[in-house]
């Protein structure tokens, strides 16, 4: 068992999300940053689809019932393991009763904890994500929550320290154009690669609000609803760009102007409020990106 | 009608209507493609989310399945969608204010939105929530104008051109109508929503 003295800002559980249901309504939720949950569960030998910890801005303490190996991947963050320092990207050993201290990251958002053996909470149409949009899943961590340790089938811990991509505090996202381009101007075409954007602090597990040029539309009126893929840009009536995270809607009627690379999306969530970023063309034009192979 | 890029992984099919959304959603599932994670209809458009597709190939494969869900024997996919009965009880909070807005009484508000027949058009807002369409068009109304921060689960409700039923307590801004014991949304059900996108609905006074 794992109690929660302190969870810092904001955590919650997470593994790779429930897929299969966003036709029903259902966010697909999971690690906002993947890569990383996936690398710190491969870190102590876990499946990568466990279910870790996920951490807003560092700041917890944990204390272990019984030892455990665990990994940190995502926002470097100072690491106490039971009174010694410790360091990210590697297994640590935590003694039985011993504590967990993570500070706050230097740079980046979020941090992962996996603990081998996964954590053991019962799984909601086969996630054990909280999912902060519809509440489904087990509820964020507050203090004095207990989480018991899984039985994810576990192979031998292979590796001392890994090498994490860099987190920076500016970055140039990759952009897939469409599907509702034509609803923008080309004005709006152009702001949208032109300037950094700046990170809002209002932004979460849902999306991450845009401060920055507004897009302007060509057109008037609503969009009817339609199905919102991870990573879009959707754009408000007020013309400020939401990016979709890990818990966004699976459906909506603001136009999307564009859709941030998959691969990209992790890097997007790791963005804290003040960051700025820029878009720039996953492909070669940016006015691409109507009918897919057609 | 047009296949549009939705991201690295994602092709929107437009396909003009719900009913047609309806179709080539119900092809896609009995198909289900390799590699395809989530089948996604909305009110004109369905997405189709398949991480690793040779997206080519799948856009030809949805253009021809779109062929022919856009051409089906009159009305028989229709006739087949399976029909969900809900009871409900109308003494909902907003039952007299939507008389008012619509100059019919009570009981006639009552007796229309029963009369209307339903389709669960595609689901948002909520894990379970359904727009339902085909509302009796006296009674499209606006939503409130300020929300009730909760809404009991099972709540009979209309806004706009929709009706629904809330599956969870959760803020809201549909007009209330009545209220339902069925569960439209149960997670240890298989499958938890009981309204998927296609479902006809009938409300039972």
């Amino acid at each position: 068992m794992i109690e929660v003295v302190s969870p810092g800002p904001y955590a919650s559980v997470q593994d790779l999300g429930r897929s299969g249901y966003a036709h029903l309504g259902v966010p697909r939720s999971g690690a906002a940053d993947a890569p990383s949950m996936r690398l710190a569960n491969r870190l102590v030998g876990n499946p990568e689809a466990a279910a870790g910890i996920e951490l807003t801005f560092g700041g917890a303490l944990l204390r272990f019932a019984a030892g455990a190996w665990i990994a940190l991947a995502g926002a470097p963050c100072p690491v106490d393991a039971d009174g010694r320092p410790a360091g990210m990207c590697a297994p640590i050993w935590i003694p039985a009763g011993g504590t967990l201290r993570v500070g706050s990251p230097r740079e980046g958002l979020r941090t992962y904890l996996a603990v081998r053996g996964g954590i053991g909470v019962a799984p909601v149409l086969g996630s054990r994500s909280t999912d902060s949009l519809s509440g489904l899943g087990p509820p964020p961590l507050s203090p004095g929550t207990l989480l018991p340790v899984g039985d994810a089938p576990v192979t031998a811990i292979q590796v001392d320290v890994a090498v994490q991509r860099p987190i920076p505090p500016c970055a140039a996202v990759r952009v897939v154009l469409g599907p509702r381009t034509d609803w923008f101007t080309p004005g709006a075409l152009k702001s949208l690669g032109a300037e950094p954007y700046e990170v809002a602090s209002e932004s979460n597990r849902v999306g991450v609000r845009l401060r920055g040029a507004p897009l302007e539309r060509a057109r008037e009126g609503e969009l009817p609803s339609e199905g919102m893929a991870l990573g879009a840009i959707q754009v408000p009536p007020d013309g400020r760009p939401i990016v979709f995270l890990a818990d966004h809607p699976p459906t909506g009627g603001y136009p999307v102007i564009g859709v941030v690379a998959a691969r990209d999306v992790a890097v997007v969530a790791q963005l804290r409020p003040g960051d700025r970023l820029w878009f720039k063309p996953a492909g070669s034009p940016w006015t691409t990106g109507s009918p897919a192979g057609l | 009608m047009t296949i549009r890029r939705a991201g690295e992984h994602g092709l929107l099919v437009e396909t003009g209507t719900t009913a047609v959304a309806h179709r080539l959603d119900a092809l896609l599932r009995a198909e289900r493609p390799r590699e395809v994670e989530e089948i996604v209809p909305g009110q004109e458009t369905v997405l189709v989310v398949a991480p690793g597709a040779d997206h080519d190939r799948l856009a030809a494969r949805l253009v021809t399945l779109l062929d022919a869900a856009s051409a089906p024997p009159a009305g028989r996919y229709e006739e087949a969608a399976e029909v969900v009965e809900i009871p409900v009880v109308y003494d909902g909070a907003d039952l007299q204010a939507v008389a008012e807005l619509t100059g019919l009484t009570a009981r006639e508000v009552a007796e229309r939105h029963a009369a209307s027949e339903f389709v669960a058009g595609w689901l948002g807002f909520a894990p379970g929530f359904a727009y339902l369409v085909g509302l009796d068009p006296r009674l499209h109304v606006p939503r409130l104008e300020t929300p009730r921060t909760s809404v009991p689960p099972g709540s009979v409700a209309i806004a706009g051109p929709y009706s629904a039923v809330y599956p969870s307590a959760s803020p809201g801004g549909w007009r209330l109508l009545g209220r339902t014991d069925l569960r439209v949304w149960d997670v240890a059900a298989d499958p938890p929503a009981r309204l998927a996108p296609g479902t006809r609905v009938r409300f039972v006074p």
